[in-house]
């Protein structure tokens, strides 16, 4: 099947940094894509020029296998992470006023029913809460029916139960075969959502695939957890081990042997956890622990 | 033409849903027109204000005068067409008559002093002398017709002409320029000043004002309502949301022009009526001419809002231009007082200020009668600089 977006070689120069370093994906359609990646990695970047709102340096991006042009807005929906819309406009003015910018709109009654907005149309859009906010911001994006959709971090700043709600949101436009460009900083948001991941890094991609695939990939095994005051690892320990404030981990492909080994150094096993690598693992692992500038 | 009309609604419902700014709009002219009315009724200012003919000829030594250049025919003709009676003064006058200022029905004579021989140097004396007296504004005059108007709306209390023969215009309906007349008199003149009268209704100064205060008010409408709004919304990242939807700048600029202008032109209407109930001020002109005039000063105005707001997202540096803007059109157009009499360089820097041209269109119209022909020139500057700022916008525009 033609991809439905890609971008070839993209690369962004700013005067005195590279923010994006001849980046390539493909993204085919009905899929729920997943960029991820640390602060400052270009992600943003890239992004921008995928929607068409930044010009790339070098490379190009492509729709249904043609450059961007001047229509590519119009198939096209877009949700920011943070924005602000025209003060004391109500929700459903909002709507309105961004439907009358395209051609072909879904009515303003089937948005706000998919994006549970009923409730509030007649209020001031300022007025709303973080969760009903976001998925205004949905519903912007979603007024012209788009085949492609970017999500910008859509949950930062959620609590978990308006979390919840959004990704069943999201869970419902992926149903309608809709191709998503997510971004985010949450694993968990990507694990649940994306049939695929892009992992940045200083503006490259560094690894890509299923989250699956990914994890099978770079963990073979899993984690055992165990108090940090029940085990001090020594220096000849024969598996990887990662330390943190509370407790100790060890990453290992035969569980039975590691137990063994354990017991027959008189550890205690009280409190012992198992624990599958998740994408926040992959992530740490990818781009290391160190606090970036 | 959907998306123009949203954008256009949507901005009339942020203006007119936000009750504070709504209420400043409205209230800021009448604050200023009462405002007004007490810091200017106060101590300071010249008590009279004099067109002089010649000024400089009659500062400078004697005789000089005689040798300004001669009168234009047109001076002539206006005078004639003023109903004025030089050529029928009485070449020596039978003295200072209160009876016969009163009615200002008759030319007043000057009376005979001693000094000068020559009758028309005599004159000169007599205003060489009158020049000596305080409180009084002396504008060197070049345009005569102009001059006679201002002398026929009170504006000017007296206009002498300094040049042979020497001549002064008065209004014989102004007080100021009844008192002007007898120190005119008591400057001792040996000759006769031949002196014509100006028939016509007084213009105080309220109704000279309120062109300025409502062109005025205009100015921040258009310049805080546009330049602000626009980098508001840059700082909030809603031109970015607009970027990323298929609406190009040239729908949402004109969205903004159409919705301040017809905000703005509203506000103006509603002010001009409100105040005229109140004041019963004079108009001269057509109310045609006069929408006309503001419509497109409002648009020029916008223009510059928009040119001004075309790149940054700092508010207070778009402040800081919005200052730099309006504080020298709110001294230099003319808003408050003339600008006539001040440095030549000041007179020629408002040139380049909208509002100078706004208000001066307004108030020909308005006090002068003037009509749509006679304002083209304003209204030419205008949508010159309209021009001006519309491209400078359009190329420094940016959406983020």
């Amino acid at each position: 099947m033609p991809a439905l977006l890609e971008a070839r070689d993209l690369v962004k120069r700013y005067p005195k940094v590279t923010a994006v370093d001849g980046v390539s994906l493909s993204i085919e359609e009905g899929v729920c894509f997943g960029l991820l990646g640390p602060n400052g990695a270009g992600k943003t970047t890239t992004v921008e020029m995928m929607e068409g709102l930044t010009g790339p340096s070098d490379g190009k991006v492509l729709f249904r296998g043609q450059p961007l042009d001047r229509h590519f807005k119009q198939e096209v929906g877009i949700q920011f992470q943070s924005t602000t819309l025209q003060d004391f406009l109500t929700t459903r003015e909002c709507l309105e006023l961004f439907a009358s910018f395209y051609k072909r709109t879904l009515p303003i009654a089937e948005v706000m029913r998919m994006c549970s907005l009923e409730g509030f149309a007649e209020q001031d859009n300022r007025k709303l809460s973080g969760g009903q906010r976001q998925r205004l911001y949905l519903g912007l994006a979603l007024v012209n029916d788009p085949q492609l959709l970017f999500l910008d971090e859509p949950t930062t700043g959620l609590d978990p139960q308006a979390r919840q709600n959004f990704w069943a949101l999201i869970r419902s436009i992926k149903a309608q075969r809709k191709t998503i460009v997510l971004t985010t900083h949450y694993m968990e948001e990507a694990y649940a959502l994306c049939d695929e991941i892009a992992i940045m890094d200083r503006g490259r991609i560094i690894a890509q695939g299923t989250p699956e695939a990914l994890l099978l990939e770079h963990f073979e095994g899993v984690w055992l957890e165990l108090p940090r005051a029940a085990f001090a690892p020594p220096a000849d320990f024969p598996w990887k081990v990662h330390t943190s404030e509370q407790t100790v981990g060890i990453h290992t492909a035969n569980v039975n042997e590691t137990l063994r080994h354990l017991m027959e150094r008189q550890v205690s096993l009280e409190g012992l956890r198992v624990k599958s690598p998740t994408l926040d693992d992959l992530f740490l692992e990818l781009t290391g622990r160190e606090l970036r500038a | 033409m959907r998306a123009f009309y949203a954008l256009f609604v949507a901005r009339n419902k942020e203006f007119l849903r936000d009750r504070g700014t709504l209420a400043w709009n409205f209230l800021f002219p009448f604050v200023a027109v009462a405002a007004i009315a007490v810091v200017f009724s106060g101590n300071g200012r010249p008590l009279y204000k004099v067109g002089v003919i010649g000024l400089d000829a009659l500062r400078g030594p004697p005789a000089a005068a005689a040798s300004a250049p001669a009168l234009p025919a047109q001076t002539a003709a206006a005078a004639a067409s003023l109903g004025a009676v030089a050529p029928s003064a009485p070449a020596v006058p039978p003295g200072p008559s209160a009876s016969a200022s009163a009615d200002g029905s008759a030319p007043l004579p000057i009376p005979p002093t001693a000094g000068a021989t020559d009758p028309a140097e005599r004159s000169r004396d007599a205003m060489r002398a009158f020049l000596q007296t305080r409180y009084v504004q002396w504008v060197a005059v070049d345009d005569v017709g102009a001059a006679q108007d201002r002398v026929r709306h009170h504006a000017y209390d007296l206009l002498l002409d300094a040049r042979d023969p020497p001549r002064y215009w008065v209004n014989p309906s102004n007080p100021k320029g009844y008192v002007l007349e007898r120190v005119l008199w008591g400057g001792g003149a040996s000759g006769s000043i031949p002196r014509d009268l100006l028939e016509g209704r007084e213009i105080r100064y309220i109704d000279w004002l309120l062109p300025g205060v409502l062109a005025m008010n205009m100015m921040f409408s258009c310049l805080w309502g546009v330049g602000y709004v626009i980098v508001r919304y840059r700082k909030g990242l809603i031109l970015r949301r607009l970027k990323a939807s298929p609406i190009m700048a040239v729908q949402f600029i004109c969205a903004q022009i159409a919705s301040r202008l017809v905000l703005v032109m509203f506000v103006t209407a509603v002010l001009f009526f409100g105040l005229d109930l109140m004041l019963h001020f004079y108009r001269a002109g057509s109310l045609l001419d006069l929408f006309i005039v503001f419509a497109v000063g409002g648009i020029c105005l916008i223009a510059m809002g928009i040119c001004m707001a075309a790149r940054t997202s700092n508010q207070e540096l778009a402040g800081g231009l919005l200052n730099l803007a309006t504080w020298p059109m709110m001294f230099l157009s003319g808003i408050w007082f003339t600008l006539e009499g001040s440095d030549p360089w000041l007179i020629q820097l408002s040139r380049f200020l909208p509002l100078t041209h706004l208000i001066d269109a307004a108030r020909k119209i308005m006090v002068d009668g003037a009509t749509l022909a006679g304002v083209l020139p304003e209204i030419g500057w205008m949508a010159a600089m309209t021009a001006v700022f519309l491209a400078v916008g359009a190329l420094l525009f940016r959406w983020e």
